[in-house]
């Protein structure tokens, strides 16, 4: 890896992004936006929109970030600049290092954004400390990021891209404890569901929103979703291929 | 020799489309390639350039394998559809592929002025017309100098006076020392090219000064001395 290849590839996104003003608009107010008619949907019970607003938090980035990864990797596999790029001195680790800078920038502005407005204005309450729900929120933008560079390999459209969000995104949103705590689930959908990463960080915010302290268990809960994205970038990388047919 | 191919074997879709090319391409020269749509100038270039998977031979460049790192930023690379950012200005584009290569805005400012692209700077890339895009990329190649230059119809859309500015920036580069290979359709850029590969379904049919081309076929016209070669190499085949 070099710094120079990473920071130039992060600043180009970060350009490329600035250019979008329109996506910027939609990845930093439509959870605020959405989180608000949850907020509506549960008014008579505050202590399920605490839960379900603290699930969010963690699940937005996770969805987002997954599909502007996979659909830029995409435009960058078939445009040719993918091609041209890997031409050049640029290491294929500076690349996956700068899409993880760029995008868990954006990330962390989303889930500081998010977070402040859920908390403030919409007087949602944890036992823990907010700033551990944007670490988590952030380390779920990583996974979609880091995900997203992985479906991209797997797709030759656009339309193709996005058809991974449903087959990627929603078995883990459906088993993550959204709906339903895993431990409530038939035995072998509690078994699958302890393979998906967006369980363990799922099961992070839990912790966060029922005890002060920061527990042993979320640690190893991101730890786990932080090797899952190590490994998710190391099989991306392989999928960059400097020679093709 | 600057770039030297032995016996070059493509297969692209389970079919072989160059059949043991060999030639070798000094410095300070432009080769040109020439040959029908479909001929493999493409793929001969993309194994110049080392993206391209071959099957058997061998391309050496400043020798050394063609793809090998130390040749990343020796190598410049400019593909048939341009590969550039749309959602970047131009200037974005080129400072951005000379970060890679580590030069400073400076170098970009060069390449630009150098392609042409005065003018455009601050447009976005995606609302360029196609010359200008095709200028973009070619910019974004030459940024880093590079010492070999391989360019894919880098003139195709130019108009007359920005294709004579474009040669002659070709002529100075060569002038420096450094190996150029270009592929094109218009014969009259042939005519340009201190050597001549002539492909025609993924075999060579000439590689040699224009003129001597043109004297083996005996005709003035390259257009006419090409389409003579095709006939008499299909001749010897029937
Ligand atoms: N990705 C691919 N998969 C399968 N076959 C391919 C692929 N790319 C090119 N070919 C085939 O390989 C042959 C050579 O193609 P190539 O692009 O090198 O031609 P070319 O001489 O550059 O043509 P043009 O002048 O039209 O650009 C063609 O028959 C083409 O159909
Ligand atoms: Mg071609």
């Amino acid at each position: 890896m070099t710094l120079r290849g990473t920071l130039r590839t992060a600043e180009r996104l970060l350009r490329q992004l600035r250019h979008d003003r329109r996506t910027i608009a939609l990845v930093l107010l439509v959870p605020s936006l959405l989180l608000t008619v949850v907020y509506y949907m549960y008014e008579q019970h505050p202590a399920v929109f605490d839960r379900i607003a603290l699930i969010m938090l963690g699940v937005f980035p996770f969805i987002i970030m997954l599909l502007l990864t996979s659909v830029a990797m995409l435009r960058e596999r078939t445009s040719g600049t993918l091609e041209r790029l890997l031409t050049t001195p640029v290491r294929k680790l500076d690349l996956l290092f700068g899409y993880g800078l760029a995008f868990g920038l954006a990330a962390t502005l989303q889930a500081v954004v998010t977070t402040t407005y859920a908390y403030l204005v919409l007087g949602m309450d944890t036992a823990g400390p907010a700033w551990s729900v944007v670490l988590i929120a952030v380390c779920n933008a990583v996974l979609g990021m880091a995900l997203g560079l992985l479906c991209s390999a797997f797709a030759r459209t656009e339309f193709q891209a996005v058809q991974f969000m449903p087959l990627v995104a929603s078995p883990q949103i459906l088993l993550c404890g959204l709906f339903v705590p895993p431990e409530a689930m038939a035995s072998w959908l509690e078994g699958l569901s302890t393979l998906f990463p967006l369980t363990w960080s799922v099961d992070a915010l839990m912790q966060v929103g029922s005890s002060a302290e920061i527990t042993a268990e979320v640690w190893r809960d991101i730890g786990i979703v932080l090797g899952v994205v190590a490994l998710a970038l190391a099989l991306g990388a392989a999928t960059l291929r400097r020679r093709t047919a | 020799m600057s770039v030297d191919i032995r016996d070059l074997v493509v297969d692209r879709g389970h079919r072989e489309v160059l059949h043991g090319i060999s030639a070798h391409l000094p410095a300070g020269e432009i080769t040109g390639i020439l040959g029908p749509s479909g001929s493999g100038k493409t793929t001969l270039l993309r194994a110049v350039v080392g993206v391209q998977l071959v099957r058997s031979g061998s391309v050496m460049v400043l020798g050394v394998p063609a793809g090998a790192p130390e040749l990343r930023h020796r190598v410049g690379y400019v593909a048939q559809s341009p590969s550039v950012y749309p959602d970047l200005t131009v200037t974005e584009n080129v400072r951005f592929f000379a970060a890679l290569q580590g030069h400073g805005p400076e170098a970009a400012d060069r390449a630009m002025a150098a392609a042409g692209l005065d003018g455009v700077r601050r447009q976005l890339t995606a609302d360029l017309s196609g010359g200008q895009l095709s200028r973009t990329s070619l910019a974004c190649a030459m940024v880093g100098d590079p010492q070999v230059l391989v360019l894919d119809e880098p003139t195709v859309g130019q108009d007359p006076v920005l294709r004579e500015e474009l040669w002659s920036w070709f002529r100075s580069l060569a002038e420096q020392g450094r190996t150029l290979l270009v592929s094109s359709h218009v014969m009259d850029e042939a005519n340009r090219c201190d050597r001549l590969l002539l492909v025609r379904d993924g075999s060579v049919l000439a590689h040699d000064t224009p003129s001597a081309v043109k004297a083996s076929a005996g005709t003035e016209d390259l257009d006419e001395a090409f389409l003579r070669l095709i006939r008499r190499t299909s001749g010897e085949v029937a």
